[in-house]
């Protein structure tokens, strides 16, 4: 029904805004109201989500057991974790007529590792989850919120060691981390280690310490007058010391619940003994409600308001007006559209560009090419001139090698003509050799 | 999920009266919207219903505020009781099936009612969320005359149209100018009638209860319920009641003999007003809602896309559609990157060829010319050949020329 928290106003300011006060004349029946809402919750059955952070060995299990009366599911871990996870059970549980489905989500192996730097990230990563999930499922066009299955952590018990001294870094570290996600509630754990006075110093230590630090813890609401004065009260008591135990020890002629020492027994139940009654009236009998309201009207708002802004949401135009919820989708819209087409186009223009680049790569080699085939070209013509001119040379010398022998031979045949003998001595000569 | 049995009382059993405790605080409010024609006693009956005068001389009734058109207007008035405030809203329609013409009186109510949809659905949409005030209509009487017959073209027509919208609640009104017989065929032919053009009234919710179902059983078989209203307590019967007085007796209205009125009150306030705030928010508003979200993101995609689109939130359409873009993309780059890469290789590949027939041209030139040199060369050699042979004998020839004139000088002639 935390649907409807959305829907409540301030009544009493409604009034003076132009709601007029009637008497009644008689019973009109409408104090019945709370009746019917409370009717539809318990047939709706509640939920409610705890987050155990704490180091491995500090009882977180056994709190847990206790508080709820039943032996929850889980082996004891080891220290060996190598990172910290989270591990998260759900429980049906009913009392008298009213059904809750418990969910208890316990940190495992937080704090074993050297290096615990980032320990905090997985919790605060789950807590965001399940933020997230919720908001996912409000923003859906057909949703379902009447029955979704809240997974949200409505509170989360910061388990502190029992050292005496004060809170380690860091347990600083993570609540700091952590108080604007979930509601913490800072318990000391295995506090049957302290002694009554180291406690009551310890707890001014670890709420200045916090205080110092600006961390938010989950302050007990006093505004409604009915439980105003317990709240306040238990504020003070703040950090609860804490036992758990699921072992039962007879003392007078009743079985409680207890840690039997030998020096003595310490009795869950028993007020004088440790803060285990004042935890269980908060968390459960008192405040329940009231934590699941703030879970959902504070951390869950404000890690949608961011996630929202993060998207780049806004409540008014750059003119200041508010916008309507189809204005806001239409201009998400456009602008996502736009911002997919500069990128289309983005891409394009980039292949275009290299393109043009390897064309003119291309180019420059096919010049290069044609420059060389130009130059070989031209060294071709020039050796073939000289073949030309060779071979000219030679026909020169060919022709005038012609005209000496002819003009060599025409001498000749003139000087036969004359002497005659020397032309007969060759005839002769030339007989001879024919004789021969 | 395990169901564990708890041993022990733990405490949780208090989250009911955590609840009511808050609730109280918080307060409650409700809008009741009535329509019906003029003198109907709309405004009698709300007198009736919250034993207040709603409606006075001050704050006069619809049917007193005559007006041109149907209007809507809302008049808000704070009550307690028992120490729970109510912040009662009632939204009337003055005008409404007055006029001659009556085409489409309905409309300004159905704007109105999605108006408030609308301002709930901006302000539930909002970044910075506040406390948002719920001023949608939870609920409709709508009052039909008396006439004893069946529902009028204009009642049909006005349920129609808006069961998907509000939780209607039809009325007999003046239900004491109607017999006990009269009244039930009245009833009868309603019902047939709403059944007919299926019509959604309001639909008491079953539960686990064996009592309330039984009264709610009750309640389906007296539907619609016939009332009375009056603003006059009477003394009857040594009592003082609502009444009206007549010369034969005196109607009551919290008679269950004489009307429905105590049903409907019982009803209305006392134990279902909660479940028609529910059901205006987890049905008829998610349906307003739904379409006008749907109308915005699935412009501009097509409808068999758009169907699958419904269980997802807008954002995460938006995420999907830039998923599938980075795909397209990424295929887009690649299809490029092939054409791209295949030009590229035309281009190289006709670079290489245009260079292999330029280097083949000109090895055959560079043959050719070769071979032509090896010619030339032959040829010279022929020729020094030839020519240093004829100038061996052209010596010889000298010699002997010269051997002769020697001899002749000598005188050995001959």
């Amino acid at each position: 029904m935390q649907e409807r928290t959305m829907a409540a106003t301030e009544i009493a300011r409604q009034a003076g805004e132009g709601a007029r006060a009637v008497p009644l004349s008689g019973h009109v029946g409408f104090d019945s109201m709370p009746d019917q809402l409370v009717n539809k919750s318990v047939n709706h059955g509640f939920c409610f989500n705890i987050l155990c952070v704490g180091e491995t060995g500090l009882g977180k299990s056994t709190l847990m057991d206790t508080l709820f009366n039943t032996k929850f599911e889980g082996e004891p871990t080891q220290h060996n974790q190598p990172g910290v996870q989270l591990k998260s059970n759900t429980y049906e549980l009913q009392e008298s007529n009213v059904r809750l489905k418990l969910t208890v989500v316990n940190t495992v192996g937080f704090g074993d590792q050297i290096n615990k730097e980032d320990s905090y990230k997985s919790i605060v990563e789950f807590i965001d989850a399940q933020f997230e999930a919720y908001l996912q499922e409000e923003l859906k066009i057909k949703r379902t919120l009447h029955s979704y299955h809240d997974t949200r952590i409505h509170a989360c018990l910061y388990f502190i060691a029992p050292t005496g001294h004060s809170l380690k870094s860091l347990d600083l570290v993570t609540m700091k981390k952590l108080d604007s996600k979930v509601n913490i509630i800072p318990i000391i754990a295995k506090s049957d280690a302290i002694s009554k006075s180291e406690l009551a110093k310890f707890k001014i230590k670890i709420t200045s310490e916090l205080v110092s630090n600006g961390v938010q813890i989950y302050q007990f609401p006093t505004d409604d007058e009915t439980v105003a004065e317990i709240n306040s009260t238990m504020n003070g008591h703040l950090p609860f010391a804490v036992v758990g135990s699921t072992e039962e020890v007879k003392i007078g002629n009743k079985m409680v619940r207890a840690r039997q020492y030998p020096w003595g027994t310490v009795q869950v139940e028993n007020e004088n003994h440790c803060d285990f009654v004042k935890l269980r009236e908060m968390l459960i009998r008192v405040n329940m409600e009231d934590l699941r309201e703030q879970t959902h009207t504070r951390h869950y708002e404000l890690y949608r308001r961011c996630k929202l802004e993060e998207m780049g949401f806004k409540d008014t135009d750059p003119d200041s007006k508010p916008f309507s919820l189809q204005e806001t989708y239409e201009a998400k819209r456009n602008e996502f559209m736009g911002e997919l087409q500069k990128k289309e186009e983005e891409m394009r223009q980039m292949f275009v560009q290299r393109v043009k680049e390897k064309e003119a790569e291309l180019k420059e080699a096919e010049k290069e090419l044609h420059e060389k085939f130009d130059r070989l070209k031209k060294l071709h013509q020039d050796e073939k001139k000289k073949l030309e001119d060779k071979k000219k040379s030679l026909d020169d010398e060919l022709n005038g090698f012609k005209q000496k022998k002819t003009a060599a031979e025409l001498l000749q045949s003139q000087n036969q003509q004359p002497g005659g003998s020397a032309t007969l001595k060759k005839d002769k000569e030339r007989k001879n050799s024919g004789f021969l | 999920m395990a169901q564990k049995n708890l041993e022990g009382y733990v405490g949780f059993a208090s989250l009911p009266n955590q609840v009511y405790r808050k609730s109280v605080k918080r307060g409650f409010e409700f809008t009741l919207m009535v329509v019906g024609e003029s003198g109907l006693g709309k405004s009698t009956l709300i007198n009736s219903l919250f034993l207040t005068d709603l409606y006075s001389g001050e704050y006069p009734g619809p049917s007193n505020r005559i007006k041109k058109t149907v209007q809507v207007e809302q008049s808000k008035v704070l009550m307690k009781e028992g120490g729970v405030q109510l912040l009662l809203s009632i939204v009337d329609t003055p005008g409404f099936g007055d006029a001659v013409d009556n085409s489409n009186c309905w409309q300004p109510v159905i704007d109105h009612i999605d108006s408030k949809f609308e301002d709930y659905l901006n302000a539930e949409s909002r970044v910075n969320r506040r406390q948002m005030p719920d001023s949608r209509v939870h609920c409709c009487l709508y009052f039909i005359a008396p006439s004893g017959h069946g529902l009028k073209p204009l009642d049909i027509e006005f349920m129609k149209r808006l069961h998907e919208k509000v939780n209607i609640i039809p009325l007999i009104a003046k239900a004491d100018t109607l017999t006990p017989e009269e009244c039930q065929q009245f009833k009868k032919q309603i019902m047939r009638e709403i059944l007919e053009h299926k019509i959604k009234i309001y639909e008491f919710p079953e539960t686990d209860d064996e009592e309330e179902n039984k009264i709610v059983k009750t309640i389906k078989d007296r539907l619609p319920l016939a009332v009375v209203g009056s603003n006059t307590i009477i003394e009857a019967n040594g009592k003082k009641v609502r009444g009206r007085q007549y010369p034969w007796g005196v109607a009551e209205v919290e008679n269950g003999d004489h009307c429905d009125f105590t049903l409907l009150r019982n009803m209305l306030i006392r134990t279902h007003m909660q479940d028609l705030k529910d059901v205006t928010n987890n049905v008829h508003y998610e349906n307003y809602r739904s379409r006008k979200l749907a109308a915005v993101t699935c412009n501009g995609i097509d409808n068999n896309k758009a169907k699958g689109q419904l269980t997802k939130s807008p954002l995460a359409q938006m995420e999907e559609e830039r998923r599938e873009h980075v795909t397209k993309m990424k295929k887009m780059e690649m299809e490029m990157e092939q054409v791209f890469e295949m030009k590229v290789k035309e281009k190289v590949q006709k670079l290489k060829d245009s260079e292999g027939e330029l280097q083949r041209r000109h090895e055959q030139m560079k043959k050719n010319l070769e071979a032509q040199h090896k010619e030339l060369e032959e040829r010279r050699r022929q020729f020094e050949e030839e020519r240093s042979t004829w100038e061996t004998q052209q010596r010889i020839l000298e010699q002997q020329k010269m051997t002769l004139e020697k001899n002749k000088k000598k005188g050995k002639i001959f």
